[in-house]
């Protein structure tokens, strides 16, 4: 596989295989989910993996296919003409290019990001058939073709407002990022915020025990306050037969391992548990 | 990390993605709340919500989390090793309490005692609750000091926020009622107006030339096109009448926004006729072919109907209630399906009891389910996939 998770970034199996499979075989690869599962990110990630550039084109309502070619500025021309500038002789003084005649242009091979693609107008996939099928196009002001120097990887995220035409899914690969299990989303999360889940813990605790201060805090959590806060941080934890069970004894092998770090930590989760046993017996 | 909290929501229909949890994660990590679970709920909602409608089944799913979460008195003192607890707890004695337990025997058999105590306690009070008559048979007093504490219980907590439900009537999986029939009606101009598109404002646009001195300045102004076109059928006469009217005066009330509307009346099930006005509804009927050559494929369909009648009335010729068919209505809703590209059924009655009417589940079947509820939500889904 060319593509598998990062530090950054985790794929699925099948997520790598699309991902192969498109860049090997030099289709685009359009990309569906619900939203939030990462689709954007995975052109980014693809790029760095490959240590490619990337190139984002994102569409809006109004973005029209062609402009993803390029853009003959007229009014420009027109305003220039009146004040007698000099570049209005020359038309390609007037020519914009777009993001895929940047990316064709480009010497190195490049990753090409069609965001929302469902975001346009219904004919837009449309209007791109021939240009990302043959990876060329005409400009008709300069009478010449731009054809790719490579093929780019093309990646194409949709959010599935509205249905794409056939014609184009037709040339595209296709994945759908499946809305991840458990544990691919406790990935997720260490990911972007490693051992966070042990940092407020602990920091909870010191806090309570006054190793900490923090300024702002108007006033000390009750003990129970803090257990309920505990709770919420460790929840996820407890296995599930303790709580379908609700008979917390069986928590075996205990748990604190997991979260807390040094000795420190153990110390003062000890006493927290010490006192909230002498509190609830009175 | 807040995990199970997140599928929790997700279970409740609460729209979650995961940039939302780690949002919600990222701001534990700056400290935004600490150590207190009503600001947790503040903040979670603000991260996790984004729409009003999505309060109540927010707060709801908050409730039964928590529940849950409250239940396990002992989670803590499972995470910890009972040796380590002793020793805290030594620690807490003076010398001469130490020298007392010893010379009881030791914490082993002090602690079993204990327990054994507590036991017993327990034993008693459950007697009492089951009403035996005795000096110790209350079940709800206090009971005697024993190593169990009086009650054992949680303390009290004033009612939750999120226990009060005050977003109930946002939610958009109740039925339409006064109260929410304007979230719907945004629902709708929202479906009209997809695909605007900017336009060159000619007269604006010489005006502004000249005011400049003759430079050219080119206005645009967002065209006024409204491209959808509906076709909205209505099931009128017996019980479907008031829900009918809710529909009709949703549509008609954002009829401005459409390109057309038509609307027809029919009862029960779509035959060969239908017709306009419902006075005169026995002389002055469309023929239903009339319609469907009429109207071009891109007209969205919509019909508005409870589909609760007898399965003939669907499958069999000669099957309506009111004249002679000669073709079933299945057919001609067949014919419907052939000829317009988006189709929807919105019915009026609640979701869950489509399963027990065999003539829901047909009806269903001839729009590829595609069946709506009359609600916010229902509407909301229904136009989602006319516009797509």
């Amino acid at each position: 596989m060319i593509f598998e998770s990062t530090d950054t970034y985790i794929s699925t199996d099948e997520l790598s295989m699309a991902v192969d499979a498109a860049v090997k075989l030099e289709r685009p690869l359009l990309i569906k989910g619900e939203p939030g599962t990462g689709k954007t990110l995975l052109a980014e990630e693809v790029a760095n993996t490959l240590g490619l550039e990337l190139i984002q084109w994102h569409i809006k309502s109004q973005t029209k296919a062609l402009q993803g070619l390029y853009e003959y500025d007229a009014v420009s021309r027109l305003r220039d003409s009146q004040l007698g500038d000099e570049r209005v002789a020359d038309i390609r003084n007037y020519i914009k290019r777009g993001k895929l005649w940047d990316a064709f242009d480009a010497e190195e091979r490049v990753v090409l990001l069609i965001d929302e693609i469902d975001k346009a107008d219904i004919e837009f996939p449309n209007d791109l058939l021939q240009e990302l099928d043959r990876m060329e196009f005409f400009v008709y002001e300069l009478n010449q073709t731009v054809v790719a120097k490579q093929r780019p990887i093309v990646i194409i995220t949709s959010n599935n407002e509205k249905e794409l035409p056939d014609a184009f899914l037709r040339r595209c690969f296709f994945h759908y990022i499946n809305f991840p299990d458990r544990e691919t989303m406790q990935q997720i999360v260490e990911v972007h915020f490693p051992e966070i889940k042990q940092d407020l813990v602990r920091e909870a605790m010191e806090i309570f025990f006054d190793v900490r201060k923090v300024p702002g805090l108007k006033k000390k959590p009750s003990t129970s306050e803090l257990i309920d806060w505990l709770k919420l941080l460790m929840a996820d934890d407890i296995p599930d037969e303790i709580l379908t069970n609700r008979d917390p004894s069986k928590a075996i092998p205990p748990l604190y391992g997991a979260l807390v770090k040094n000795e420190q930590d153990v110390h003062l989760l000890e006493r927290l548990a010490f006192m909230n046993r002498r509190d609830s017996r009175g | 990390m807040l995990i199970n909290f997140f599928l929790t929501l997700r279970k409740y229909k609460v729209p979650v993605t995961i940039r939302e949890l780690l949002d919600l994660i990222d701001a534990m990590r700056h400290r935004v709340v600490y150590s207190s679970i009503d600001d947790f709920y503040l903040l979670s909602r603000t991260c996790m919500c984004k729409d009003e409608k999505h309060y109540d089944k927010f707060d709801r799913a908050f409730g039964a989390y928590f529940k849950g979460l409250e239940d396990l008195h002992g989670l803590l003192e499972s995470l910890i090793p009972d040796e380590w607890l002793r020793r805290e707890f030594e620690r807490a004695l003076t010398p001469e309490e130490l020298e007392k337990i010893e010379s009881l025997g030791g914490l082993e058999k002090l602690i079993e005692a204990f327990q054994k105590a507590r036991e017993e306690e327990e034993q008693r009070a459950r007697e009492g609750e089951e009403g035996e008559e005795g000096e110790e048979g209350d079940g709800d007093r206090p009971g005697q000091r024993g190593p169990g504490g009086p009650g054992r219980g949680k303390k009290k907590k004033a009612r939750k926020v999120w226990d009060q439900r005050q977003y109930k009537n946002l939610d958009d999986s109740v039925e339409l009622g006064t109260r929410n029939i304007k979230m719907a009606l945004r629902r709708l101009r929202k479906f009209a107006r997809t695909g605007r598109e900017e336009e060159l404002d000619l007269d604006n646009t010489i005006r502004s030339t000249a005011h400049n001195g003759g430079m050219l300045d080119i206005r645009m102004r967002p065209e006024r096109k409204n491209t959808v076109k509906v076709l909205l059928f209505l099931d009128i006469g017996g019980s479907m009448d008031a829900h009918v009217k809710v529909c009709e005066e949703l549509f008609s009330a954002t009829r401005t926004e459409f390109k057309h509307m038509e609307s027809f009346y029919f009862h029960n099930f779509i035959y060969e006729s239908v017709w306009k006005d419902n006075r005169r509804r026995m002389n002055e009927r469309l023929p239903t072919w009339g319609i469907l050559n009429k109207y071009a494929r891109d007209y969205k369909c919509v019909f508005v109907g409870d589909a609760t009648m007898a399965p003939y009335e669907i499958t069999h010729s000669g099957g309506s209630v009111e004249h002679w068919n000669e073709e079933p209505g299945a057919t001609w809703m067949e014919r419907f399906t052939e000829a317009y590209d988006k189709m929807v059924w919105i019915n009026p009655t609640p979701q869950e009891t489509w399963e027990y009417s065999t003539s829901v589940g047909m009806t269903q079947e001839l729009v590829d389910g595609r069946m709506f509820p009359l609600t916010i939500r229902g509407l909301e889904e229904g136009m989602n996939y006319l516009s797509k």
